[in-house]
Order: structure tokens, then C-alpha cells, then sequence
């Protein structure tokens, strides 16, 4: 028989409001194996724990239940003032009576009974509960952080500056992501590539960061602390010892392919650089227009390389490495508003969507700075932005609000007016939503300094006719058709997330929400962890997000992988699942199931009659394993237990409740 | 290829010419149009509330004349009802259940319903349409008129992209003509409200005729008998470059050789005839 002791919180009168603690407490001794029932007003006070520890050495109890709060709030407490008193912690348990019964009811009548039901449940439980011993774990002193955009960029400078080596994997041929095709940022105007390239020859001349570009994460396997990672680097078909970066290669390459980084407005070569700041400075060929790639000959680059650094011959490489934490930063993409017919989009050059008309303001840009029309080079006089292009639009969009474009938009308007003084802006808007340090102020000066029209309203159709752009709308405050004779219009498309954004998800084992941004693992009090032990996100692949906030995310996931990286030993989870291997069929229903790749099949060796039979079981990996207790409720057989809620303890809370009804 | 035809009273009236167009057309083109016997009002216009069962009697009782097979009809105001009564019979198990109890049918939203353009698109094919062409209409200027009914709400008419739809100009093209894109092809024409507020119906009307003359359209084509009826009565064109108003298949019938109301036009330039 146990030796129980109960304690029963009031939580002020959060819990004694509506359940009788006095009658709780004497229920309480009645219950098989309790030989000791106490109340405090506030048991997670350190006088509350004193009196657990306490009453654990004086009664010389072996399990303990405590009646307060959600074991999400205070189990740790309770666990430690236990552990304090030399219990195994494990070997005490939580009703909860706060959340599952005095919050929820009125009635003291009512609500006391269900007091005594719960910690008579959780005595039975307890009763029963085992010592268990959480597993102790290595911890490999290395970050992986996969995207080069700011987000990734700053994680990583936090990472190594505390010490640790960090990997960039960046699938582009440079590091920089989004924020590099940007003009100026609000709401202080400064130059994006100004204060963004110094963070990337930061990055770069770090001793304790490697840049890993042109490189795709292609296996994660492994766990907290110990992930096993493969990474493709790409073949550049050039050798970054060699090349100087002198660009005689790209100046004499003929061929030409659309240029990502333009967003397509412009051509760049086979061999190229995304960009002047380009970081490393070391191009790539691009195999699906070069020409000695696609028909044998050409190998000028080759032929004017100085220091011959071209190498045709070069392949992908795999690279295999064992990482501590990941942080994941792979950035967003714009939605192609090719969906909404009526805009024209991509049916006139002059339609442009607002991470294209970045471009146009760049001096390194299609235009090479000067702000003209890419139909004829002319400068716009009358330019229409369009928000919410994607957005907030249920039927044929997204729901979500893209947090960005109005700032944005005003942004463009008011640099526009700058380099363009006669032009005039208008801004069609369902609401304007400015909310951030400086934010409204600054859309406040575009409407008022700027002369930027805002109209309250939606664009419903978009076409060409003579020089000009057709716009026609409807300003929904004053109820009247609005018809704009425009020379360019932007359309603030959605931030989506990667197309890619599944697959990485997929790979890397984090889950997503319905538009396939990552998911944080609370809303609220974890913004930056994930449901997956020891990977963290940044920035815009969680959701539409500015730089302010993308990079104070990220140095919130840096502080979290370093918090990880600085331990000797990491805790691991105590309350496993464990498979019952002689009553296992292996039909491995566990193993489909499990979110988190800890259940494995494994052949095992039984005596059967005179020889020895060979068959396969599963096997869970306990250090993988997170407790969530899939397998055990997919188990056909029953025979998987979670450690500290197994089959056998379940119905003993079960029949506690219900035997004594 | 054989189909079920659902004609609607239009056709053998007013748009008599849009019928006798489509049937010589394609009897020339070997596809069978089968008139529905005893049929019926299409149910005119699709009711705005989902419980007005009433109206959607009509044409229920028309789809399960159809015994599955595929029905075509050729006014968009036919096919816009037929359309949306089908789907509203497949997605919305109560009323399916009242409409056919009170009509004593059994019909549970199945069969094609289709247009004639779709016959010629999808299952005749524009590229084989275009070698059955004996007279194509080449030098022609010919701008597509959509309207709304064939095209909205996109999602139960299934028809083409709502904004820039392609159907009738890939027809035109078909036949030999120059398309001609005018930018107000999916206005509303005003619709009903020639009869009540003429002005308003003017307007659109005015807009669409003037667009299309800036595009460089001689002539326009439609699938609907009230589009036609408003584009050639509520404008007023004096002065202005005259525009042709056919019914798609009255070019169709021309390319393919057959007497046509545009074919005797042809090379007149007669003034649109004030309504």
C-alpha cells in the first residue's frame, strides 16, 4: 500500500470560492492509501512547497497529490518541491481543480463533489505511478540555420556571436533574401542594402559562421540536440578558391536568362551574380541557359577567366553534419495576382506588383533608378497602388491581413512623389492598418505631405486603352464609380508563403498552418519554438511580417538555440511511450502515426518450440519520443504504454471515478 | 455526337435567327441536336433566395427530361438557369428532395449541361471546328460580347475564366476572323433595365459599343437574345462608326457556308437600327 499525502490548494478563492476545501480535505483521507490531507491557501508559494516537502519527510510519504491548477501551470513547482523532499518527482500528480472544476462551475454543491472525484482519480493514478528517470542527452555545439535572408542573417550573427559555429544554408547563389531587392525601408527611409549588406560581410567574415549558398537542406534526421543533416550544395560550376569575384566572366558571357532577382523585369547573365553586393561574390552558371550546357559549345567564361576558376565538371555535394538546433528563416513569397483576371496583371508591363515596382526604384534596377513606366520610359504621372491584393479575401485569396503593403504602399507613394515631384498617387484601400512604432505617422505624411488619395474601396477592373491604364473603382465612402486614367498601377499582393514551404516543413518535421506558415508553438509565450524540441523559426515563413519585427524574431530564436547549445546535458522526456515487444504483432500502425519519426521496426529473436522464430516489433526511440501518446491509443493490441499514463493507470483514474459514483 | 436540345421560348421568337443558325450549323458539322419534346419555360430567371423552390420547378422538370444525357442550349439566359438549378440539385439534398417529390422525377443533378459554345470547344474541338470552315471570315473585325450570365458565378458555371474569358474569341478565330478585344466585354448590358431605367441601360450600353469601336470592331457577337436586344435598341449612335450586332452562330453559320442574317450583310454598312 502507498503512503499518499493530498494537498489542496485554494488558489485564494480562485478554487475555494466554489469548492469546500474543509469537506475536501476530509474526503480525501478516506481514499485507499492517503495517510496524510492538508489545504494552503497558495501551494505553489514557497510556504505552499515548504509544506509538501515537509510533510513528505514527517509522514514519510511515497506519492503525492496535489489538487490546484493545470499541471500546464505548476506541475514543475510541485514536481521540484517533491524531488526537494527526495521523491522521485514522477511520483506525484496533479488534479486539476481549478480549470476542469471551480472555474467552470458556480455551484459549491456541485462543484465539491467533483473536487473529491478528481483527487480520488488522481490518488488511484498515483498509486500507481513509477519512478521514472528523464534520459540525459548530448548536445552537438553547432546551429544549422536554413534561409540567408535577414531573419536567418541575424539569427546567425546572435548564434556566433555567442560562440557557437553556425551554418547558413541559402538555396540562392547569395545570401540577403527579400530584404536585398528592397529600395528603402519605413518608416525612416534608409536605405534597405545600405544597413542590410553590412549584416551580410558580417556574416560572412565571421570566424564562426559558414555560408553554405547555392545549398538545399535535403535530409534532417536525429533529434534535439543531435540532428543529423544532409545538405546539397548545388554545383556553381565555379571554384570559390579561385574566383576573385572580378566579373570578367559575366561581362563576356552571351547568353541571357530572366533575372530572379529582378523578379523578371530584367535579363542577367548564364553566369551571374543575383546582385552587385552580392555575397560570396562568386557567380554560378545556370545550367538551363548556358550555352555549352545546352549545346556544347561557347566556354567563353571558361576561355576569360583569369584565374581559371570555371569548372564544368563540377557536381553536387552532399555534405553531412550533426547540428544541436535549427533555426528555420526561409522568408515568404508574393502571390502572383495572375488569379484576379480583372487586374490584367502580367497582360501590360505597366502593371506591376509592389515587389516589382521596388525594382524600379533601385539604381541597380531594370530602370537603373529612374522611376519610368517600362512601356515606353517614361516617367508615371498618375500611379494607382491597389492593397490587398490576395488579402483578406476569403473567396479567392487569403484571409489573413499581409501586416506589410499599407506600409509599404505609402512608402512607394511618397518616394515616388520624391523622385517623380509632378506625379500623384492614389491609394485604394479596404482599411488602413498602420499599427507599429512610428507607423501611423508616417502614413499620416503621405496622405497630408505627399498628396497621396487615399480612397476607402476596391479596383474591379483594369485596362489598357490608348497611352494609359483604365482604372475603375468605387470609393465606398461617398458610393460613387471612380474611373482613373493611370500610367502604372501596383498591386499589393499577398506575402504567401514559399512555394516550397511544405516540403521544407515536411523535411525538417515542423508543422504548418493552413496557408503552410510555420507553426510557433504558442501563440503568445513561445513565438519562436516549434512543437519539434530544438527547432526554432524566424521571421516571415510564421506569418506576413516586417524587418523590425522579423529580426527581433530572429535574435528571439537565436537566444533560444544558445539557451540550447549552452547545456552540458539536455533533459530529455521522461514519459515515453515503451512497446511491449512479446505482445507486439508489429503491424507498425505506431510507426505511421507518430509525429515525431521516433517509432522504428526492428526484427527481434523469440525461442518457438525447438528453434528460434525472427520477427519484426517496433521500437521507440526514447529520446526522440515526445510523449504524445499516439501509438498508444493507435495500438491494436494494446501494447504500448506511455510512461506515466499507462493503459494500467488510465483505468484506474477511470474506474476511481466511476466505481465510487 | 448527339445531344438533347433545350430551345427556351426566346428562340423560336425574337432569336428565332440564333436557332436556325445553331441547327444548320451543326447539322453541317455532324452534331445532332435533339429538341427536348414537350418542353417547357426554362424558368426564366434564376431566383435570389434558395428557398424559392417555386421557380426551380421548370427547370428541374427540364434537366430530368434530359434522362442523363447531355443537354445543350444556346441562350445564356437558358443555360445560366438550367446551369444553377443542376448545381443547387447536386449540392443541396433538401431542396433536390422537395422540387422532385412535388414534381414526381427522379433527378439527382446528374447529366452535362452545356452550352453550344462548350459543344464546340470542348467536345467538337476549335481546331477541328476551323477545318470544317468553308468561307472563313477573314478581313473581319469581330469583337466577343460576353454579358454576365454565361460567365457568373464563375464557380457553378463552370464556363470560362470570369474575367478573361477566351471561349468566343477562340471561335472567332476559329472561323477565320480578326478578334477583336474589347475591354468591356464582361460589362452588364443593362439588362432588364431598358424596360425600367432606360437611361442607366444606355450608359452601359454606349460604353461597351464605344469600347469596342476604339478596339477597331466592326462587328459584335453574343449569346444572349437581351444583350442583343439592349446593344442594338437603347444606345444612340448617331454619328458614330456603325457596329453590327450577330448572334455567335449567325457568323458560325456563315463561315460554314449557310444563309445567315451576317452573311446577306456582308459588306453593307448600314446604320444600327434605332430601338
Amino acid at each position: 500500500m502507498p503512503r499518499t499525502g493530498v494537498f489542496i490548494c485554494h488558489c485564494g478563492s480562485n478554487i475555494a470560492g466554489t469548492v469546500d476545501i474543509d469537506k475536501t480535505v476530509e474526503a480525501s483521507r478516506n481514499f485507499p492509501g492517503v495517510v496524510h490531507a492538508d489545504e494552503y491557501r497558495y501551494l505553489c508559494s514557497e510556504m505552499g512547497q515548504d509544506i509538501i516537502t515537509k510533510a513528505i519527510k514527517e509522514n514519510d510519504l511515497d506519492r503525492v497529490v496535489v489538487g490546484t491548477c493545470s499541471p500546464r501551470m505548476h506541475e514543475n513547482t510541485f514536481r521540484k518541491a517533491a524531488a526537494e523532499a527526495g521523491l522521485n518527482p514522477y511520483l506525484l500528480e496533479v488534479a486539476n481543480i481549478r480549470e476542469h472544476c471551480s472555474w467552470v462551475h458556480k455551484d459549491m454543491e456541485e462543484a465539491t463533489p467533483k473536487a473529491i472525484a478528481l483527487l480520488r482519480a488522481a490518488a488511484a493514478k498515483a498509486a500507481l505511478n513509477e519512478a521514472l528517470e528523464a534520459p540525459r542527452l548530448d548536445v552537438e555545439k553547432r546551429a544549422l540555420v536554413i534561409g540567408g535572408g535577414i531573419a536567418g542573417i541575424q539569427a546567425a550573427l546572435d548564434i556566433a556571436e555567442a560562440g557557437y559555429v553556425v551554418d547558413i544554408v541559402e538555396k540562392d547563389p547569395s545570401i540577403g533574401g527579400r530584404m536585398a531587392q528592397l529600395e528603402k525601408t519605413f518608416p525612416t527611409l534608409d536605405c534597405s542594402a545600405c544597413i542590410l549588406t553590412p549584416k551580410m560581410v558580417e556574416a560572412a567574415q565571421h570566424p564562426n559562421i559558414n555560408l553554405l549558398t547555392y545549398s538545399e537542406v535535403d535530409e534532417v534526421k536525429g533529434f534535439v540536440g543531435q540532428f543529423d543533416v544532409k545538405i546539397k550544395q548545388k554545383a556553381r560550376y565555379v571554384d570559390p578558391v579561385k574566383c576573385t569575384g572580378c566579373g570578367i566572366c559575366w561581362e563576356k558571357c552571351p547568353s541571357k536568362a530572366s533575372s530572379e532577382f529582378e523578379m523578371g523585369l530584367a535579363k542577367r547573365k548564364s553566369i551571374y551574380v543575383p546582385f552587385a553586393q552580392a555575397v560570396p561574390m562568386v557567380p554560378v552558371i545556370d545550367r538551363d541557359s548556358c550555352l555549352y550546357f545546352r549545346k556544347g559549345r561557347c566556354q567563353i567564361c571558361e576561355q576569360e577567366c583569369p584565374p581559371q576558376a570555371i569548372d564544368y565538371e563540377q557536381q553536387d555535394e552532399i555534405i553531412e553534419r550533426r547540428y544541436g538546433a535549427i533555426v528555420v528563416a526561409t522568408g515568404f513569397d508574393q502571390l502572383d495576382p495572375t488569379i484576379y483576371g480583372e487586374y490584367g496583371y502580367g497582360q501590360h508591363p505597366d502593371i506591376l506588383t509592389g515587389l516589382e515596382f521596388e525594382r524600379i526604384f533601385n539604381a541597380s534596377g531594370p530602370t537603373g533608378g529612374k522611376v519610368v513606366k517600362l512601356s515606353d520610359g517614361k516617367p508615371p504621372k498618375k500611379v494607382v497602388f491597389i492593397q490587398c491584393i490576395g488579402s483578406r479575401d476569403k473567396a479567392r485569396g487569403m484571409n489573413y491581413c499581409s501586416k506589410i503593403c499599407c506600409m509599404y504602399t505609402a512608402k512607394q507613394a511618397i518616394l515616388l512623389k520624391e523622385k517623380v515631384p509632378d506625379a500623384k498617387s492614389y491609394v485604394f484601400y479596404i482599411d488602413v492598418r498602420t499599427g507599429g512604432k512610428g507607423y501611423e505617422e508616417f502614413q499620416r505624411r503621405a496622405a497630408e505631405e505627399y498628396d497621396v488619395a487615399y480612397m476607402r474601396g476596391q479596383v474591379g477592373k483594369i485596362f489598357p486603352e490608348d497611352d494609359h491604364l483604365v482604372v475603375r473603382g468605387i470609393d465606398s465612402l461617398t458610393n460613387r464609380n471612380i474611373e482613373i486614367k493611370a500610367d502604372m498601377v501596383v498591386l499589393a499582393a499577398a506575402t504567401v508563403a514559399r512555394a516550397d514551404a511544405p516540403e521544407v516543413g515536411r523535411l525538417v518535421g515542423i508543422n504548418s498552418d493552413s496557408y503552410h506558415f510555420f507553426n510557433e508553438a504558442h501563440p503568445k509565450l513561445k513565438p519562436v519554438e516549434t512543437h519539434t524540441a530544438g527547432i526554432f523559426i524566424a521571421g516571415a515563413c510564421q506569418a506576413p511580417k516586417d524587418i523590425p519585427e522579423t529580426v527581433s524574431q530572429a535574435s528571439a530564436a537565436a537566444v533560444k538555440a544558445i539557451g540550447l547549445l549552452s547545456k552540458e546535458k539536455l533533459q530529455g522526456e521522461a514519459c515515453t511511450a515503451e512497446v511491449i515487444q512479446s505482445e507486439c504483432s508489429g503491424c507498425l500502425n505506431c510507426e505511421a502515426i507518430c509525429p515525431y519519426t521516433a517509432i522504428t521496426p526492428v526484427e527481434i529473436e523469440e525461442r518457438y518450440k525447438d528453434g528460434v522464430l525472427k520477427r519484426t516489433v517496433a521500437e521507440v526511440n526514447p529520446a526522440l519520443c515526445q510523449g504524445c501518446g499516439s501509438c498508444a491509443v493507435t495500438c491494436r493490441s494494446g501494447s504500448i504504454n506511455l510512461k506515466g499514463f499507462s493503459n494500467d493507470q488510465i483505468m484506474a483514474e477511470v474506474d476511481a471515478i466511476c466505481l465510487q459514483r | 455526337m448527339r445531344y438533347r436540345y433545350f430551345p427556351g421560348c426566346t428562340l423560336k421568337g425574337q432569336a428565332k435567327s440564333m436557332e436556325d443558325t445553331t441547327l444548320a450549323a451543326a447539322k453541317a458539322m455532324g452534331i445532332e441536336l435533339e429538341e427536348l419534346s414537350e418542353w417547357q419555360c426554362c424558368g426564366a430567371v434564376y431566383p435570389l433566395y434558395e428557398d424559392e423552390l417555386i421557380s426551380l420547378l421548370s427547370p428541374v422538370r427540364t434537366l430530368a427530361a434530359a434522362e442523363g444525357e447531355p443537354l445543350v442550349s444556346l441562350c445564356a439566359a437558358c443555360h445560366h438557369v438550367l446551369k444553377r438549378a443542376q448545381e443547387l440539385m447536386q449540392r443541396n439534398e433538401d431542396a433536390r428532395k422537395k422540387v422532385t417529390d412535388h414534381l414526381e422525377v427522379e433527378y439527382a443533378g446528374e447529366g452535362r449541361v452545356l452550352h453550344f459554345l462548350e459543344v464546340l470547344r470542348d467536345d467538337l474541338g476549335f481546331d477541328k471546328l476551323k477545318e470544317m470552315v468553308k468561307k472563313p471570315l477573314e478581313g473581319k473585325k469581330v469583337a466577343a460580347y460576353y454579358g454576365c450570365l454565361l460567365l457568373r458565378p464563375s464557380k457553378v458555371m463552370q464556363f470560362d475564366d470570369p474575367e478573361n474569358p477566351t471561349i468566343m474569341e477562340d471561335m472567332i478565330k476559329a472561323l477565320g476572323a480578326e478578334v477583336v478585344k474589347s475591354p468591356y466585354r464582361t460589362e452588364c448590358c443593362g439588362a432588364y433595365l431598358s424596360v425600367t431605367e432606360e437611361g442607366v441601360a444606355a450608359d452601359t450600353v454606349e460604353r461597351i459599343l464605344d469600347s469596342a469601336r476604339r478596339a477597331g470592331a466592326e462587328i459584335l457577337v453574343t449569346a444572349c437574345p437581351l444583350c442583343r436586344y439592349n446593344l442594338e435598341n437603347c444606345a444612340d449612335n448617331e454619328g458614330k462608326t456603325p457596329i453590327k450586332v450577330y448572334y455567335f452562330s449567325e457568323i458560325l453559320a456563315e463561315a460554314m457556308g449557310l444563309p445567315s442574317e451576317s452573311a446577306e450583310d456582308q459588306g453593307t454598312k448600314e446604320e444600327v437600327p434605332q430601338g
